[in-house]
Formats: C-alpha cells, structure tokens, sequence
C-alpha cells in the first residue's frame, strides 16, 4: 500500500473551555477517500477544523507527509497541501462566482486549471458573473469543491458536501470525488449520509465522543451494519 | 452682479469649493476608517491623531530635514504607516477577539496621548506650512477665482478614493481584503498570511490618513487638535455611509462637504450642525447607512 499522507495522533481540541476532541487518531494513505462517520456532535467536524489549524486550543500530532503541523497557523497548513471545504461551504457574497473560484492561492503544483474545474461543473462557467451566494445549493458546493482543487493541494477535507442537497446533485457530488480519487486526489469525507459514504469510500472512521472508535473498510460493510447501526443511532 | 436664489454667485461657488476642500477631506479620512474597520473591526479612533502626525510629519521633514512638500507627500504617510503598523503589532492586535468597545477605547486613548505629546512639544497656536511653489496662485474661472492649491486637493483627494476602490474591488489584493471581511479563518485556512494582511491593512488606513494631513498642512494651520476637530465629523460621515462600506464613504464625505457648504450660504446658524441632523434622519430611517448592509 502506498504512504501513509495524514498521521493524526491523540488529538485533542477545545473551543475556549469546552473539549470537544479527546485523542483522536487516523491515517490515510494517499489516494485514498476515507469517511469519518458519527451522530450530531461526535466530533467529525471538529476533527477536520483541528486538522486545519480552525479550534482554539490543540494538543496532540498531527503530521502531514511527516510534517508536524500540531502548531502551524491556517495558512501554514494550507500551504502545505491541504484544502478545506466547510460545512456551510463559505462562499463569499462580496466575490462574484469567478472571483470565489481564484480567490485560493496556489500552493504547489498539479492542481487542476480553471478550465478543467469547469468542466466537471459546466453550470460555474455559465453564472460567472453572479454573485457567489446567488448560486443555488447545489451549485455553492460544486464552486466550494471546484475552488480549492486549483490549488494543488494533495489531500481534501470535505464537510458534509451531500448535506440538503437534491438526489441528482449528491449523485453528481459523488462522481466528482470518485473522479478525484483517480486523478489522485486524497480525500478525507465528514459524511452523515451513509449511503452516500459507501459509493465513494475506501474506509469508514466511526467517530463518537470526541474519538475515533471503529474503523470500517468499504468492502466489509455489508457484514458490520449491525455495529454501525448501534453507533450511528439509526 | 450676478446672482443665484438671491445669493452672489462667487459666494455661493466659494463656499461649494470650501465644501468640497472639505469634503475631499472627509471622504480621505472616512475611507481609511472603512477600510480599517471593514478587515479589522476596529473603530480607529487614533484616526484624527494620525491625520495630524502626517501634518506634522510634513512640517518636521520641511524644517530639520529640508524635504519639501513633494518629498513629503510620499514620505509622511510611510512613516506614520509604519507607526501604524508597530501600534497595530503590539497593541491593536491584541483586542480582535474582544468586542468593539476595547478597541475603541484603546485607540480614543492613543489618540488622546499623540495629540498630548504634540501639543507638549509644538505648543497649540499652530505652526505655518507653505503652500509649493508650483501650486500657488488662482485661476480665473470667470464667476469666480479658484486657488490652485485647493483645485489640487480636491482632485489627488478624488483620484486616491479611486484609486482605492480599484485595489479594492478589482484586484487580487483587493478580493482577499473583501473575503476576509467576511470570513477571516475560511481566508486563512486558503493559505492567506491574514494577520499579515490586517497589519498592513492597518498600515495602509493610517497612511492615507497621514496623506490627507499633508495636503492639508498648507490649507489648516499644523495644530495638535486639527484632527480632533475635524474626526467627529468623519465619524458622523462613516455612520451615513454605513460602516465599512468604501463607496459609501466617499459619497458621502464629498456629498456632505457640499451640503455642509452650502448651508453655510443659506443658513449659516445650522452649518454645525447639518451633519449630524443628516446622519439622526439616516440613522432613523437607514440603521445600517446609506451603503451598508444590514
């Protein structure tokens, strides 16, 4: 198997004075689309923001192709190949949908060209001109996901992008991670819509309390649904 | 003589020029005010302080140092800039995560201290600063004469709002600076040095600041409190704008220098105070400004 890209270690994370991570620990392999399952509150996206740099306080390691970024700033760990996309999907309504689309800044070589980002969502190219937040749902993830692919980073943290969105738009969603699996992309999913999670993952990470407490590959799904069933409350 | 609604025309046209000369300094002073409070959330009230560093500065580079007003039209706003910038470093920085008020009573209070210092040193009757060569005398504009000094402060003061607009609206630099208005740790976990862009953002508030103290310095005497009369007003001017809002600070600085002008003219007891009944009116009916958004 190929190297281990993300190495997280007892991480643990507050927002002022309430601990909301309690040593959470994950690896992911480059080229590997790996989910982070839990109910309301087990930490998911707080894991991705503590990756980020996003909580108040962190403890713990976090190390990127062996780099220990556990007290890098945002902007460090950005420029060290990782790209967020968050939950509420962060567009800005003072950028025009082209302006949101360059506003990230290359980081390092191989992200894909503007171009190749319209392609995969041919309706940005048509409302370039709109105003970011105009866009509909749909049409604000696919600007929030085509965004940081022009950066080059190598591993992408995607909150929720399935969350209230139509069927046929969440089918799209998920061709467009399948598509960036083989592009080579590494990409690490909050995901509660665990139907949407099996068609595009390798690997499940169950999350509740704040860790890490099971780990799932895609293949042995169908045999630990009882289990997942118990954790996800469902 | 001629005349317009009973006024004498070069009456009239003098005061709509001195409200312009004004206005121009209002919309200066306002736009670095919204530019600092729309990245940084700062009610900068060093403003008028820093305003009257850049007179000063003028002054100083003139008289110990030799450098005229060309010199330093270019080098007052880079040294009160960098002041700016050690302020914003060691002290400002500090307050971004508390509410407005600690920053407002922190740069009131830095203001107060500037304003002492310099009154300590240059005492308060003011110090003279010529007009340059190049710019003295009058035009005859047939209803009236237009001194060229002030033509000149209205049109640098014109085209440095523009000019700011552009870099904000249509730049780069200018798109961060808007995102990040919006939504500061999403614009840094982009790979955006934020911190870095705020300080100088900062820099760059206080340097137009200073700018506008050094096409002032030939118009006002260069007295400590030259900013302090004149950052009330400003505020009353960021407020109709609507707080942050670029275009709306430059509207209406120019709009209520011209208002403020001509009720000089036409009811000279309530020049004071117009500014103010305009901003109670807007605030009654348009609580986020004229330009801002709600």
């Amino acid at each position: 198997m190929s190297e281990t890209l993300l190495e997280v270690r007892n991480l643990e994370a507050w927002y002022g004075e309430s601990h909301v991570l309690h040593g959470v620990n994950l690896d992911i392999k480059a080229g590997e689309v790996v989910t982070l399952l839990g109910r309301n509150g087990a930490g998911k996206t707080s894991t991705l923001r503590a990756i980020m740099g996003l909580t108040g306080k962190r403890a713990g390691s976090v190390k990127f192709q062996g780099k220990e970024l556990i007290s890098a700033r945002p902007d460090i760990i950005a420029r060290a190949g990782i790209a967020y996309c968050p939950e509420e999907r962060g567009i800005f309504a003072s950028l025009n949908v082209g302006e949101n689309l360059v506003l990230p800044p290359e980081v390092m070589f191989g992200g894909l060209k503007v171009e190749e980002i319209h392609h995969l969502f041919p309706n940005l190219l048509e409302r370039v001109k709109s105003q970011g937040t105009k866009l509909s749902g749909g049409e604000q993830q696919m600007l929030a996901i085509g965004r940081i692919l022009r950066t080059g980073a190598k591993l992408l943290l995607l909150d929720e992008p399935s969350e209230g969105l139509a069927p046929v738009i969440v089918q799209q969603i998920g061709h467009t991670i399948r598509a960036l699996k083989e592009r080579g992309f590494t990409v690490l999913l909050v995901e509660q819509n665990f139907r949407f999670a099996q068609t595009v993952a390798d690997r499940h990470y169950v999350m509740d309390h704040g860790m890490v407490v099971d780990t799932v590959a895609n293949s042995e799904l169908s045999g630990a649904m009882d289990r997942l069933h118990q954790y996800l409350g469902v | 003589m001629d005349e317009i609604f009973g006024i004498p025309a070069p009456l009239l046209f003098g005061q709509l020029l001195l409200g312009l000369i004004n206005g121009a300094f209002y919309a200066l002073l306002s736009l670095g005010l919204a530019v600092i409070f729309g990245m940084l959330n700062v009610i900068n009230f060093t403003h008028g302080a820093q305003f009257m560093l850049g007179a000063f500065v003028a002054w100083m580079l003139l008289n110990w140092l030799g450098i005229g007003y060309w010199g330093a039209l270019i080098l007052a706003p880079l040294i009160v800039g960098a002041f700016g910038i050690i302020l914003e470093r060691l002290m400002i920085a500090r307050l971004y995560k508390l509410d407005h008020l600690y920053g407002l009573l922190l740069t009131f209070g830095l203001g107060l201290i500037i304003e002492g210092l310099a009154r300590n040193e240059f005492g308060s009757s003011g110090l003279p600063y010529r007009i340059p060569a190049e710019l003295t005398g009058a035009w005859d504009l047939g209803f009236m004469f237009m001194p060229i000094y002030r033509g000149w402060v209205v049109i640098v003061a014109i085209v440095m709002c523009l000019a700011t607009w552009l870099v904000i609206e249509k730049t780069k630099i200018g798109s961060y600076l808007r995102a990040a208005t919006e939504n500061p740790a999403l614009v840094q976990a982009f790979g955006i040095n934020v911190p870095r862009m705020m300080t100088l953002t900062y820099g760059a508030g206080v340097a137009l600041a200073a700018f506008a103290g050094v096409l002032a310095a030939p118009i006002y005497s260069v007295n400590p409190q030259m900013g302090s009369n004149l950052i009330i007003i400003v505020f009353a001017v960021v407020v109709i704008g609507g707080m942050g809002s670029i275009l709306g600070s430059v509207v209406t600085g120019f709009g209520l220098g011209v208002i403020e002008g001509l009720t000089k003219v036409f009811y000279p007891e309530a020049s004071s105070t117009v500014i103010f009944v305009v901003m109670a009116i807007v605030l009654l009916a348009r609580p986020a400004g004229l330009f801002g958004r709600a």
